[in-house]
């Protein structure tokens, strides 16, 4: 076990060092670092202070150790437009986004998991087939026309739900929350769904193939043998079952959510980490984005590596015997 | 065994499967995978149900139990279990008797226990589903069903998964949990195919001495005539969905009647008959999408005539002996 | 299926009606589903609409001599100034919506196919590369095809847009650096599999150059998965476009795809002018469809495991 992790910690940090070679060369040596890192209202004097202090007369790989160094003590370089440090700024929105990405992916497996449940247990009925027909549709909407719909219809035709924002917060550990406040719910119902919408897909394609396989299992029919309810056969024999890989890809795939995020953030005018990139990018504020990327590349590793634990610390028995 | 005669409590059949048909309404077509099958088991006796693969012994057994499902229905014949016929019986009728009164046991004790359920709440959900007792209770029932399998520390293993367990431990685990309510009929299919000899011999003896010390009727499925020989005290042999021969074992054994009961007696090894080369049925089992009219077996009976195109009749050749053929072994054949 | 005999055809039969080829056999499996046959008719008329749009559209779009600012955001069937009807209504600089999106279309159906032509060409080649040469090339390319897969396509492409700037080809090229991956994975799979059948022992025992035996034997096997992953590329390719250009990141406003259309109409959607978001989030949303269909029932066409 200590072996294992120790194994995955290095490649982990493998793939970060990796990925912090490809930000250095994509924003150091393709585009003009100082146009990147120095305010373009600095004059020739501060300009060439600054070139000096950070280092840019140096070889390549040694600015590239100076980078890696600040990045490592936490210094990400200072936002042109909000004249903050990048990591700070970002960090200020993380609350957002990660409320957000964790609604949609409790939103997923509410409506997916019960929708997935009735397909495959009732493959043939047509309310099935909606579903089927209903998840095809989800993985090729695209995410931010349907967001658009969603905002079209409850906010500006029924006027139901807030269009835009974050509404009241609550404000926890230090951190910004919505999901406290009866407004902050109400904004955030539909982002949350919004981005939802290809998860609870994805869930419900899982869901229903799992238990259609796993209705034809040896152990269902003794199950039923031995006179259990049909409540209790479905709860807890087929679903118990379907439940760990459904919720191993639905984990795996929070990174993803975090990343589309972009889009729904842009979409509601949520104020997270989504929102702040795109913003930056479109004034070309380089060290928010920098910092954003290796922000995103940490925690796919970190997901990564708790999913991989995780099963580790399952029995591996288990589920080889589950497909066995 | 003596014949008894069919009449008063203690001797009365407690399972009496009549003429039943049970056929799978597949796109391909009509699949006869059950079509005329009878036999009766009593209190505390064994009933061998023998035949190749494909005969239609699991389907059998599944239709006692209800469990058949779509495209397989249930289309003829009756399920008497103490006089009451199983067959109509309603979905919610049927869940309380099974495990309870009836339980199964299945071929492949790999795949019967759910891999990411307890042992003890697979045996305490099965107690609690026939009986209102407290879940202390209830687990007590359990324990106590383990160590009548012959499974040492039972409180350690009812904490354990199946994948914890070797096969014949886990088998022993499902015949504890068929065993947790004292049921009137087990339905034991093949329960000892997927194990090895030694631990095949426990299990049968254990099975035989519980059944005689409980008064359960069993229902032995296996295409093993050894095992039948040994365990039980009547055979019903089945071929292409339908029984063939039917009677006490050591008679049919000893001096079968129909063609293919002594065609699966050649093929056995015996001692008796060490030296000779093992007897193998010529042809193949048929398709059981499209069977011939007549008898099923005639394309490999080597005593086939022109009337075996007519279905023969299931007829008593003798007191307690049934066959489904028009040209019975008249006495005991060498075998 | 009737057998091929060698002795003359009965002559009420045509010869095509008897022989199964191929082609005969997969054209009818795919005819097969009728859903996905109205996805493949869709399919046509969408580019044919975007192919014909110059000549079959009401009005130049991006003549601005053609626009009239006074006919700004009327709603869907007003008449304009100058006597035209406005189907699908105006935008806020008065150009018809109907026309923009036909216009549009060609630009989302150009960036998403161009795309995914040279993300195949370019993903086929590196795939076949790395099952030919296998060793240390193959490992290499696996490990950036599983980073590529493992890293949400959205973001790579919004980080290359990023330091590349706006405008078609950028896009097409973050679009490229996106899916490639995807071929590749495909090819060099069933290049695998397809390297291990005799005939190609048989071709390299009689030693003909690396060249042929690629190109006349593994790739035509490769051929049916390389189509299936294609065709669902395209519609992700055009997914991701759109998204693309509705954060502002895709194409210029001079070219506007659908999605720059949506997002033109964002701010008056707030307003209850919901026609300029709708009906290009209408046109893209049959597009993406259309072509889903077709690529499901060619995955269950093509692919063999599937068959059973
Ligand atoms: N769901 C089904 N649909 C169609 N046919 C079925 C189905 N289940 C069983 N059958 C058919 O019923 C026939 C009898 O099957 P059954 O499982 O009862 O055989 P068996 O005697 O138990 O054989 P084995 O010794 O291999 O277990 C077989 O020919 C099988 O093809
Ligand atoms: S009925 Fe005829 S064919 Fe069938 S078993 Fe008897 S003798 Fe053989
Ligand atoms: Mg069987």
């Amino acid at each position: 076990m200590t072996v294992f992790l120790l194994r995955r910690l290095l490649q982990a940090a493998g793939v970060v060092l990796v990925m912090s070679l490809l930000v250095f060369l994509g924003v150091y040596a393709i585009g003009d670092p100082i146009e990147i890192l120095i305010s373009p209202e600095a004059d020739q004097i501060e300009r060439e202070r600054a070139i000096k202090a950070l280092g840019l007369d140096l070889p390549l790989w040694q600015q590239y150790l100076v980078f890696l160094g600040n990045a490592l003590r936490g210094d990400l370089g200072r936002s042109f437009v909000f004249n903050e440090p990048a990591l700070r700024l970002i960090l200020d929105r993380m609350p957002a986004t990660l409320e957000l990405a964790i609604g949609a992916t409790l939103a997923a497996l509410i409506i997916g998991l019960p929708l997935g449940l009735y397909a495959g247990l009732r493959p043939s009925s047509p309310v099935s087939k909606g579903i089927l027909a209903g998840s095809i549709l989800g993985f090729s909407l695209p995410t931010f026309w349907v967001g658009l719909m969603l905002i079209m219809v409850f906010a500006v035709q029924l006027g139901w739900l807030p269009s835009t924002g974050r509404g009241e917060t609550v404000t926890i550990l230090g951190m910004r929350w919505s999901f406290l406040t009866r407004d902050g719910l109400a904004h955030m119902l539909m982002p949350a769904l919004n981005l939802s919408l290809f998860k609870i897909s994805l869930v419900i394609r899982l869901t229903r193939a799992g238990v259609r396989e796993t209705m034809l299992m040896d152990y269902v029919k003794f199950a039923r043998a031995k006179g259990l309810s049909p409540a209790r056969i479905t709860f807890i024999h087929v679903f118990k079952n379907i439940l760990i890989p459904v919720v191993t890809v639905v984990g795996l795939e929070f990174g993803g959510t975090i990343a589309f995020s972009v889009v729904t953030e842009s979409v509601f005018a949520w104020p997270g980490m989504g929102k702040l990139i795109i913003d930056s990018i479109n004034v070309l504020d380089r060290p928010v984005m920098v910092a954003y990327l290796m922000i995103i590349v940490l925690m796919f590793i970190t997901i990564n590596l708790l999913v991989d634990i995780t099963y580790s610390l399952l029995d591996p028995r288990v589920r080889l015997e589950g497909k066995s | 065994m003596s014949a008894v005669p069919a009449s008063a409590a203690p001797g009365a059949p407690t399972l009496e499967v009549r003429n039943l048909r049970t056929h799978f309404l597949t796109r391909a077509g009509v699949v006869k995978a059950v079509d005329d099958v009878s036999f009766t088991v009593r209190s505390g006796k064994v009933l061998g149900l023998v035949g190749e693969s494909g005969s239609g012994k699991s389907v059998t057994g599944f239709s006692i139990l209800g469990l058949v499902d779509p495209p397989g229905r249930i289309v003829g014949g009756q399920i008497l279990f103490k006089g009451q016929d199983l067959a109509t019986l309603s979905e919610e009728a049927m869940r309380k008797l099974r495990g309870n009164r009836i339980a199964m046991i299945f071929q492949d004790p790999m795949m019967t226990l759910n891999p990411v359920l307890r042992i003890d709440t697979q045996m305490i959900e099965t107690v609690l589903a026939h009986a209102r007792v407290s879940r202390e209770e209830a687990r007590q029932r359990a324990r106590d069903a383990l160590g009548q399998v012959g499974i040492a520390s039972p409180d350690e293993r009812l904490r354990s998964y199946p994948h914890q367990f070797s096969g014949g431990m886990r088998q022993r685990v499902a015949i504890a949990i068929a065993l947790l309510h004292k049921p009137d009929v087990i339905v034991a299919d093949e329960p000892t195919t997927a194990l090895d000899v030694t631990i095949q011999g426990q299990i049968l003896a254990e099975a035989q001495k519980l059944c005689a010390q409980t008064g359960t009727a069993l229902v032995w499925i296996t295409h093993d005539l050894s095992v039948v020989a040994g365990l039980a005290d009547d055979i019903a042999v089945m071929y292409a969905g339908k029984v063939v021969e039917n009677g006490p074992v050591e008679q049919v054994l000893d001096a079968p009647l129909h063609p293919y009961t002594l065609g699966l007696i050649g093929s056995v090894p015996s001692r008796n008959r060490r030296g000779e080369p093992l007897r193998q049925i010529p042809g193949m089992t048929p398709s059981m999408l499209n069977l011939p009219a007549g008898c099923a077996f005639r394309a490999r009976c080597p005593r086939a005539e022109a009337r075996c195109a007519e279905p023969p009749p299931f007829a008593e050749y003798r007191p307690g002996r049934f066959a489904r053929c028009i040209h019975p072994h008249e006495e005991a054949v060498a075998a | 299926m009737s057998t091929t005999t060698a002795g003359a055809p009965p002559a009420a039969v045509p010869p095509a009606a008897r022989v199964e080829t191929p082609f005969r056999r997969f054209v009818s499996e795919f005819a097969a589903s009728r859903l996905a046959l109205f996805g493949l008719v869709l399919f046509c008329i969408i580019v044919l609409v975007a192919v014909l749009a110059p000549w079959i559209a009401p009005q130049n779009p991006y003549d601005l001599a053609q626009l009239d600012i006074m006919d700004g955001r009327l709603e869907p069937g007003s008449v304009g100034g100058s006597g035209i009807t406005y189907w699908l209504g105006t935008d806020d600089q008065g150009r018809d919506m109907l026309s923009g999106i036909m216009y549009g279309l060609r630009i989302s159906l150009t960036v998403g196919a161009g795309s995914a032509i040279l993300a195949c060409l370019v993903g086929a080649s590196l795939g076949m590369l790395a099952a030919y040469a296998g060793g240390r090339t193959d490992s290499l390319i696996m490990r950036l095809v599983d980073l590529q897969l493992s890293f949400p396509a959205i973001l790579a492409a919004l980080m290359i847009l990023a330091f590349l700037g706006k405008g078609i080809l950028n896009v097409v090229i973050a679009l490229v650096v996106v899916e490639w991956a995807y071929y590749a994975r495909t090819v060099r799979g069933s290049a695998l599999v397809e390297r291990r059948r005799e005939y190609i022992e048989a071709a390299q025992c009689l030693a003909l150059p690396t060249h042929r035996i690629i190109f006349r034997h593994l790739l035509p096997n490769c051929l049916p998965p390389l189509i299936v992953v294609g065709t669902m590329q395209v519609a992700r390719a055009i997914a991701l476009e759109a998204t693309l250009s509705f954060l502002g990141l895709g194409v210029p406003i001079t070219e506007p795809s659908l999605g720059l259309l949506i997002a033109n109409g964002y701010e008056y959607m707030l307003s209850g002018k919901y026609w300029i978001s709708f009906y290009p989030g209408i046109a893209l949303l049959v597009t993406i469809v259309s072509i889903n269909l077709v690529g499901d029932q060619l995955r269950d066409v093509l692919n063999p495991r599937l068959k059973k």
